[in-house]
């Protein structure tokens, strides 16, 4: 069917068509509009450090919108990065006192790998649900996080100049942070689009049965999926150490809802099998900008945290409705 | 009677657990008694009604994130009403803050039905919009409860004739017993309450079987929030401030649900097995606090129990299935 087709369409819903086809463009459009109601409420602030701190803090919320885009392709979910996020930027800024940042670093990285493993032992061999196993995780995380504070109390913590430089420098205007996002941000979409576990994972989320009946590993593609989730979790805890510059016990907290937010409003569904990772980026820049814009109407924050959600139902809702109407 | 055991195995397992965990705690404390025992049900008091709103969401096949925040919201509003207020005022807040929990129970179940968007993505949703609503009633923990809502849940209920066994029943375990027995018993005997367990079954089943899954669906949501707002009470209740950030609610309305044999699908299990479930975790607590382990480490343990007793119950129904 070509657009010169002899019964002409109405305008509408070819509109409509062509934005269900193309799901990232109402993003983009979206996306735009934010910005310039800001530009418009507050005239000016919308220049090149307005956009690298826009981009700087965007980063580590669509890392961690990128692990929960690849569990919930598989119809799962992952709660348990902020924790993970948290611990190996703890675990970082305190190691790095007595050791190379490089062994540190390491160091940081091993309860990440731990709490992956364990997820997606949980998961996919036992079978529990994802949300009752990361959180359970998470718990379990947190409370080791809080025992293991008491041991380093005396030693103090500082955070290594080069994660510093990674999280808030900028080089020419562009921040430094992109050189760790760009990689991973292709390499997502890359193992998504183009290799057999990116298959795997759509085809988990899309039907378990008939990928197991296929002869799918269902427990091992999981288990890879948690470890490398969590992993990046833990990579997201370090550059965020980097940005925020003051390590605590809820460091990435905030930032778990959210995730699950950008991913779902960048169009992935969460009983998996549907979405990619590019729109979570978008809808990760979205909310990013959301949160500048209600800041800067210098509302309350009960009121903040009312429109938030409300945005975000109904962001979520509008997208729906548009990818939906095929 | 084989038959009902096997059909309530899992709820008769966790009240021998929870027996056999009196028994450690006796053991631990000698002298612990019937007054430990009240103060036990009433911090139990705000999880379990966070557990019963969790369970009818479950059953019916959703996940319900807002419960923490709705019993902040509803917390808030009745200790915040009732600053300042006569006694006799509070006869009219306890019905407005139920109600109000009602009908946000039901804007949620609405919301789910009308935007089509999953039940998880909405209650996250409606988190931020009732915590923030919650900010905005009261921006730091205030207010004030009457005094004989206090009463309500401070002591011990009187037999005439058994001082021996009345001192073992809290006037927070009547309360909370009444409460969700008022509600949940002629829900279980009902239609609506079987559609509750259909649409949890299967959707579409239900809806090809001529279940009004809309509806029923709205309903189940606003019967959650109705246990949210109760929960929110016992809390502003038992503390007598409102406090407008929720306590860990959410991770241990999940937690006692899944505990208690309710599948997270939707469409199994009762309401007896979560409130079992939450009394055992809080006993869990308490004992571990005797024993002086460092509360950090009581997190771990929790967390760990969570996830061994989940790992073991998925198990046993795998080996059940094969």
């Amino acid at each position: 069917m070509s657009i010169s087709a002899i019964q002409p369409v109405p305008f509408g819903r070819r509109l409509k068509r062509f934005m269900a086809d193309r799901p990232l463009i109402p993003l983009i459009i979206l996306l735009v509009m934010l910005v310039v109601i800001l530009q418009v409420l507050r005239p000016g602030i919308v220049n090149e450090r307005w956009l690298a701190n826009t981009v700087k803090f965007a980063i580590p919320l669509a890392i961690l919108a990128g692990c929960q885009t690849m569990t919930m392709l598989t119809g799962g979910i992952d709660l348990s990065v902020g924790t993970v996020a948290t611990m190996s930027a703890f675990i970082m800024a305190t190691q790095v006192v007595n050791h190379d940042p490089a062994v540190a670093i390491l160091i940081a990285l091993v309860p990440a790998v731990l709490i992956g493993l364990v997820n997606g032992i949980g998961v996919g061999v036992f079978r529990v649900h994802p949300l009752i196993m990361t959180l359970g995780t998470s718990l379990i995380g947190t409370g080791c996080l809080q025992v293991y504070q008491r041991t380093v109390i005396a030693s103090g913590a500082k955070i290594p100049p080069f994660l510093a430089w990674l999280g808030t420098g900028l080089t020419y205007g562009v921040p430094n942070a992109l050189l760790l996002f760009v990689p991973i941000a292709v390499l997502i979409v890359f193992t998504l689009n183009r290799t057999g576990f990116g298959r795997l994972l759509y085809a988990v989320g899309d039907n378990e049965g008939a990928a197991r009946l296929s002869g799918v590993r269902y427990w091992q593609v999981i288990t890879a999926l948690y470890v490398i989730s969590s992993v990046l979790a833990g990579i997201t805890g370090l550059l965020y150490i980097g940005l925020i510059k003051a390590p605590s016990l809820s460091l990435a907290e905030p930032l778990v809802l959210p995730s699950v937010a950008a991913a779902v409003i960048g169009g992935t569904s969460i009983f998996g099998g549907r979405g990619g990772y590019t729109g979570t980026i978008i809808g990760a820049l979205i909310l990013t900008v959301l949160t500048t814009l209600l800041t800067i109407l210098q509302m309350p924050e009960g009121a903040r945290r009312i429109l938030f959600g409300l945005i975000v139902l109904f962001v979520t809702a509008a997208y729906l409705r548009i990818i939906e109407d095929r | 009677m084989t038959r009902l055991v096997r059909r309530q195995g899992w709820v008769a397992g966790l009240l021998v657990l929870f027996v056999v965990l009196l028994v450690i705690t006796r053991l631990i404390q000698p002298g612990y008694g019937s007054g430990d025992f009240g103060s036990l049900v009433r911090a139990v008091l705000p999880y379990a009604f966070a557990v019963a709103a969790q369970t009818i969401v479950v059953i019916a096949g959703g996940i319900d994130l807002s419960v923490g925040a709705m019993m902040a919201l509803t917390s808030v509003t009745a200790a915040s009403m009732m600053d300042g207020a006569s006694e006799e005022y509070a006869l009219f807040v306890v019905p407005f803050v139920l109600a109000m929990g009602l009908v946000l129970g039901a804007v949620n179940g609405m919301l789910i039905v009308v935007t089509r968007v999953p039940d998880i993505v909405v209650t996250l949703a409606t988190l931020f919009v009732l915590q923030g609503a919650a900010l905005l009633v009261l921006g730091a923990p205030g207010g004030a409860v009457a005094e004989w809502l206090r009463a309500t849940i401070i002591g011990t209920v009187p037999i005439p004739g058994l001082p021996g066994i009345s001192a073992w029943i809290p006037k927070a375990l009547v309360l909370l017993v009444v409460c969700l027995c008022i509600i949940w018993i002629p829900l279980k005997r009902s239609k609506l309450g079987l559609s509750i367990y259909a649409i949890g079954s299967s959707e579409l089943a239900a809806f090809r079987s001529g279940v009004p899954v809309a509806r029923t669906k709205i309903i189940a949501y606003a019967l959650s929030g109705l246990f949210g707002a109760m929960g929110g009470l016992a809390l502003t209740m038992s503390t007598g401030i409102g406090a407008p950030i929720p306590g860990p609610y959410l991770l241990a309305s999940v937690a006692a649900v899944v505990l208690g044999g309710v599948a997270l699908g939707g469409g199994k299990g009762g309401l007896l097995g979560p409130i079992v479930a939450v009394f055992v975790l809080r006993l869990v607590r308490t004992d571990l606090t005797l024993l002086a382990i460092d509360p950090n480490v009581t997190a771990i343990i929790e967390g760990a129990i969570m996830v061994a007793v989940v790992m073991f119950g998925a198990f046993i129904t795998m080996r059940g299935r094969q």
